[in-house]
């Protein structure tokens, strides 16, 4: 994988892990036995980011209001990984931050993308699609019959 | 002026702790739970979230429960919470053209690609007590599905009008533009309308929607139609300094309306259609509605130079707006202001002894 290539699946990764429940990363994490020790090079860390909308959906940006986000990173020997995901939980910021560091790492990324990113893409893919079908059942014909007033 | 005063801790005491006995009302009716606040007050939370102006529904919910219900006092919580988290930075901007959407309607095209979808919604109910909700049933059957068209995202409606060069064109971003940050900067005037969007986003959601009314009933001259109005979740992208790409934090449902406006032209503009923008967290149609009114509203002034109408009036609308600011000073009222009312006290006497000395001296004539 060169450069560019890494970067765009780390980004997908680093977007699937940020969206998966706790449990999913934890599993994920206690399965890699003998992963090598991490240090924190930041500790994990709730903060908020302003979150910023574009006038008429497609124009100049304007501050819209903030979130809560917590992060994390850990390094192991000369791999640094990073964990941001949306709200207050710093233990789902650390397991994304050292899953990070795995995927990083060239011995287990084709692994843990097949058997963990891969599977939790799928999920919330079909958490969409189901989404997108309760949204479908609603879709309306409306037949215009006699102006209304007003 | 209101002063300083001492004591009354054991009193104060009391009453906070009168106030929480309050807030668990009857203990023969089991306490509501965080959990059960977000989960079924949604509608709640998402006002307390954008009026505290803080993304986050388990604390919202929190705020919620703290404060019995009421919204203001909740939103103040979050707004107080918020100041003592670091800022990590700004998001990019949320494309809410790729939204999933769950609700998208427009009441200017009847057929639209990938069409009208009702999602979750209020209207066309009956607005009749439903006292099966009084009763402990089971709970309501899964929402009924239907194979969808696309991947359940949909254009914007207006980029319709848009391809035929009828609508007003948004001034495209550019990479560098500044963005004004009310939280950062004073509100200072005039405002351009980075800064009144984001005035009007933590905004209270009932001055927007008297504003937005009063522009319907001829304060303002707009004939508003709604474009469109859809509701669905929308990634938010950040870009940390120390990876230099963006990377996804999550999904946020969010409330957009464009409301679309007549304009007859001017000697620069030929005749077209321009648009007011809302913008709001979770499911808030009369928030996102108003907003879109009242940015049109504001816009038409900023256009014409000429504030005809209070909700055109930038100065009244954004001092005005928000209600943690306004139920401060309202309710700072109530703090002692014995030394000031002294003064009037002694004011008002002495005018009184003095019209009374006028009125003898007359009798005595």
């Amino acid at each position: 994988m060169n450069g560019t290539d890494l970067t765009q699946t780390r980004r997908r990764w680093l977007g699937v892990l940020a969206a998966a429940p706790a449990g999913a990363l934890a599993d994920a994490w206690a399965r890699e036995a003998d992963a090598p020790s991490m240090r924190f090079l930041r500790a994990p860390e709730t903060g908020l980011v302003m979150v910023r909308g574009r006038m008429g959906g497609t124009g100049r940006r304007f501050n819209m209001g903030e979130m809560t986000v917590t992060r994390c990173a850990v390094v192991a020997g000369e791999t640094v990984g990073h964990g941001y995901v949306a709200g207050r939980d710093k233990r789902r910021a650390e397991m994304v931050a050292r899953l990070d560091a795995l995927l990083q790492m060239d011995g287990r990324r084709e692994r843990l993308l097949r058997e963990l990113v891969e599977p939790l893409a799928a999920a919330q893919a079909d958490a969409r699609a189901t989404t997108a079908r309760k949204a479908a059942a609603t879709k309306v014909d409306f037949f215009t019959l006699v102006r209304g007033e007003g | 002026m209101y002063v300083a005063v001492k004591g009354g801790e054991r009193a104060i005491d009391n009453a906070h702790r009168w106030l929480a006995e309050r807030r668990r009302g009857d203990r023969a009716v089991p306490e509501l739970s965080v959990a059960q606040v977000e989960e079924q007050l949604g509608l709640a939370v998402d006002r307390v979230m954008n009026e505290g102006s803080c993304f986050d529904p388990g604390l919202a919910a929190l705020a919620l429960k703290q404060a019995r219900g009421d919204v203001v006092e909740a939103a103040f919580l979050l707004r107080a919470y918020r100041t003592t988290l670091p800022r990590f930075g700004y998001s990019e901007p949320v494309d809410t053209g790729a939204m999933l959407v769950q609700r998208r309607i427009s009441a200017t095209y009847k057929d639209l690609p990938g069409g009208q979808i009702l999602g979750p919604t209020f209207d066309y109910t009956h607005r009749l007590l439903d006292f099966c909700l009084m009763a402990e049933g089971e709970a309501p059957a899964p929402a009924p599905e239907a194979p969808p068209e696309g991947d359940g995202t949909s254009p914007h409606v207006l980029s319709i009008l848009d391809r035929e060069g009828l609508m007003q064109q948004e001034e495209p971003g550019t990479a560098g533009e500044r963005t004004a940050d009310l939280t950062r900067e004073p509100l200072l005037f005039p405002a351009d309308r980075d800064l009144w969007l984001q005035g009007l986003s933590r905004g209270d959601e009932g001055f927007l929607l008297a504003l937005g009314y009063s522009t319907q009933r001829g304060f303002g001259s707009t004939h508003p139609f709604v474009g469109e109005l859809r509701m669905g979740e929308v990634a938010v992208e950040f870009v940390p300094e120390e990876l230099g790409f963006a990377v996804e934090l999550g999904t946020v449902p969010v409330t957009e309306c464009e409301m679309v406006n007549q304009f007859t032209g001017s000697r620069s503009e030929p005749p077209q259609f321009t648009r007011g923008y809302g913008l709001a967290f979770g499911h808030a149609e009369r928030r996102a509605m108003s907003m879109a009114l009242v940015d049109r509203a504001l816009r038409e002034a900023q256009a014409t130079g000429e504030a005809t109408a209070p909700a055109q009036d930038q100065e009244f609308v954004l001092y005005h707006a928000d209600n943690v600011q306004a139920s401060g000073f309202v309710e700072h009222l109530k703090l002692p202001h014995y030394v000031d009312f002294q003064g009037e006290l002694e004011n008002i006497r002495r005018l009184r002894a003095m019209t009374a000395g006028e009125s003898n001296a007359e009798a005595a004539q």
